[in-house]
């Protein structure tokens, strides 16, 4: 029985020999929602990228571990066919490619061969549901995408890959009320209890819409603070800096 | 457009790396001398003018020195060339009559089948014949001539006679002048004035034979206000040392007329492919040139456009990919004679370990040609570090009321798309397919739907086992 827990384990990792990541815990159970905050530079995307595998990042120190393996052994597209996932802050625009055309590879590749008919209904749905216009099918990956589109974007590839663990890395930055608002319902439409969730953002407005059950602040690559909900509203009321004081980096 | 690259398991040697054991109907000695050439005229009872015309052209062949620039042609050995062999003993027009050998070839690159499902007419050229020749009877009807070249020669002597060798002289360059003394096969196209040819016509060029040399010779003529898009394909076996391919392609479009030629050019690595291919276009007429070179050894190929008069549209797409051993030096040539003329150029090219790509442009606009507009756009992909790739653009600018722009890109593939693509569950093959497929999309969508999916394996081919 694979166990859908995703274990950080005192992770240290460097980008250009620089430590960013100094010692990360953090247990995310399935179907949990859990919330990452943290100031700038604090290492909120270093984490989602490290696990997802991203290259420039190096891993000095510790563990991811998923279904009973340690996940930072494994190449990227072994971690996204394990069932991880991340939507990112800054989707690459890949030219020439049609979103539909690297859908259905990439469905393929993690979920397994889909029947055309259903790939297409699944396709044409959940981009109503986002609000995405039919053409965005056939455009080409991110080109030219606005930033709402591209954040729409990942949350059409997180629905049809439906993966057991998504990491959203700043998913509401950048944009306005009403797409946080198209977003945001439609990650609601995603969750469910076989699915675990991390939310890397650097607002709480945020997690007014998503209601996470864990809150935690990452302060110069560790976690200082976990809580529930209400750390999040504290931290919207009284800053960083005062929430923060007297904690030490590693205080939980 | 993407390709399930999962599905792609198969390799050059398998789809189109074997040979068959033909028994050949004629043959020259190997290597080149007037008796030969003198002997290959006879053989196809040629009128004294085409004879006459061949033995000039070996002089001028003679006379030209080898090219100084491009790529390497040290290695050809024109001594120990088979220039001409002939594999049947007729042409057939129904395919039970191709002989048994050739047809299991052409079935195993899937001819029959393509030309079955979406093509106007059909041309296979085996060594130095073309074996089977169809085309559509409603075309036919209308007055279409598709026909192999020799053909054309017996039986429309005087249409044939008009237009030859008129694009291009014999003694244009070296190879043009190879060609113009040993040329044989290739296809001859007329198209009535106003008539339409919607669907492509297809020739697929085959060597079998090692130290082959292929001269083919097409000659296309649209006369005014008529289309025809013709394609090109070729492949050959690989063998330890080296074959030629060096054809001659001519042509003309009258006023108003619209051409396409597509050439998918996926010869062995060990075949020197050294093409002429030029095209003349009257007023308002388009000439659009589809290039794709994937395979050879190495490749030179510009394919011209003149454009002659008011109204002239020319425009190249090139793509070309290089890997290991591979040197492909293409590019284009554009010509604007009249004013009132607009080209466009645009080459996408890809070296992977090793592999070498040069784009080499032409443009050149007449004294008295104002309002010309000419676009020039280059990229180039990178796969890895061993890979180059080089840019040479030479313009010729006599006119002072032209708009010309030039754009010229080299990139490599990206960490970042490699890593997002990955992260979705495509492993890194996958992936730089993927770019890379994307990277030609603009050139490829303009091909032919079985073509673009052909294209897309063929690249999808080239990249196994270009990762990790």
């Amino acid at each position: 029985m694979a166990d859908n827990t995703l274990i950080i384990d005192d992770l240290h990792a460097s980008v250009a020999g620089k430590p960013i990541l100094k010692g990360v815990n953090l247990e995310i159970k399935q179907g949990e929602i859990h919330a990452l905050l943290g100031p700038n530079g604090s290492g909120k995307s270093t984490l989602a990228y490290t696990i997802a595998g991203h290259p420039k990042y190096e891993v000095t120190q510790g563990r991811v571990m998923w279904q009973g393996e340690n996940v930072l052994e494994m190449e990227p597209d072994e971690r996204a066919k394990r069932g991880l996932f991340l939507a990112f802050q800054y989707p690459t625009a890949i030219p020439g490619v049609q979103m539909v055309n690297f859908l259905r590879l990439a469905v393929k590749n993690v979920i397994g061969t889909m029947p055309a008919v259903e790939f297409r209904r699944r396709v044409k749905s959940t981009m109503a549901e986002l609000k995405m216009d039919d053409s965005f099918a056939t455009r080409y990956l991110n080109e030219g995408f606005s930033g709402g589109e591209k954040k729409r974007a990942e949350i059409l590839q997180l629905a049809m890959l439906k993966p057991k663990m998504a990491i959203l890395d700043e998913t509401d930055s950048g944009l306005d009320i009403d797409a946080i608002k198209i977003v945001s319902d439609g990650i609601n439409r995603l969750k469910n209890p076989e699915m675990g969730i991390l939310i890397v953002t650097h607002y709480n407005r945020f997690l007014n819409s998503i209601r996470p059950d864990r809150v935690h602040i990452l302060v110069e690559g560790k976690v200082a603070r976990s809580g529930g909900q209400e750390l999040a509203e504290e931290l919207d009321r009284v800053g960083y800096d005062t929430l923060l004081k007297g904690v030490p980096a590693n205080g939980r | 457009m993407a390709v399930d690259a999962l599905q792609i398991n198969e390799n050059y040697a398998q789809k189109y790396g074997f040979h068959d054991t033909a028994a050949y109907a004629a043959e020259a000695p190997r290597g080149l001398s007037p008796d030969i050439v003198r002997a290959i005229s006879e053989r196809k009872n040629e009128p004294a003018w085409m004879t006459e015309f061949r033995l000039q052209s070996l002089k001028y062949y003679y006379q030209r020195p080898m090219p100084s620039w491009g790529s390497d042609l040290s290695g050809i050995d024109f001594e120990n060339i088979y220039y001409y062999l002939k594999p049947a003993d007729k042409n057939a027009r129904s395919w039970d009559d191709v002989p048994e050998e050739i047809k299991n070839t052409f079935e195993r690159l899937g001819i029959p089948e393509a030309e079955r499902k979406h093509l106007a007419g059909v041309s296979a050229q085996y060594e130095s014949e073309v074996v089977y020749h169809s085309i559509r009877k409603d075309l036919e009807e209308k007055g279409v001539i598709f026909t192999d070249t020799d053909s054309a020669l017996r039986d429309h002597p005087e249409l044939f006679r008009k237009y030859w060798a008129t694009v291009i002289p014999a003694n244009d360059n070296k190879f043009a002048a190879l060609n113009s003394a040993v040329w044989s096969g290739g296809s001859f196209i007329w198209v009535p004035p106003g008539v339409k040819v919607e669907i492509p016509l297809q020739a697929y060029f085959r060597i079998n034979v090692e130290n082959m040399g292929q001269f083919e010779r097409t000659l296309i003529i649209c006369e005014p206000g008529s289309y025809v898009h013709y394609v090109e394909g070729c492949t050959a076996p690989t063998y330890r040392s080296d074959s030629l391919h060096s054809a001659v392609v001519e042509i003309i479009v009258k006023e108003g007329a619209r051409c396409r030629y597509t050439t998918i050019q996926n010869w062995s690595n060990n075949v020197y492919n050294l093409v002429t291919k030029r095209a003349q276009a009257f007023r308002d007429a388009t000439m659009e040139w589809v290039d794709c070179n994937l395979g050879s050894k190495v490749t030179m190929k510009y394919p011209a456009i003149f454009l002659m008069e008011p109204g002239a549209k020319g425009e190249t797409l090139s793509v070309a990919f290089a890997g290991p051993g591979q040197h492909q030096d293409a590019g284009a040539k554009m010509v604007h004679v009249a004013p009132n003329t607009s080209s466009q150029i645009i080459s996408k090219s890809i070296s992977k370990a090793g592999g070498r790509t040069s784009y080499r442009g032409y443009l050149q606009v007449y004294k008295n040609a104002d309002n010309v507009s000419a676009n020039v756009s280059c990229d180039a992909l990178l796969i890895d570090d061993q890979s180059r790739s080089d840019t040479y653009p030479y313009m010729d600018i006599e006119s002072e009321k032209v708009a010309i722009s030039h754009e010229a890109t080299v990139s490599k593939v990206g960490e970042e798309q490699l890593f997002y693509l990955q992260s979705r569950g495509l492993s890194a093959e996958e992936a730089t397919t993927m770019i890379v497929n994307g990277f030609i999309e603009p050139i490829v969508k303009e091909l032919p739907m079985e073509y673009a999916v052909e294209m897309n394996r063929l690249i999808a081919l080239e990249m196994e086992g270009s990762v990790g």
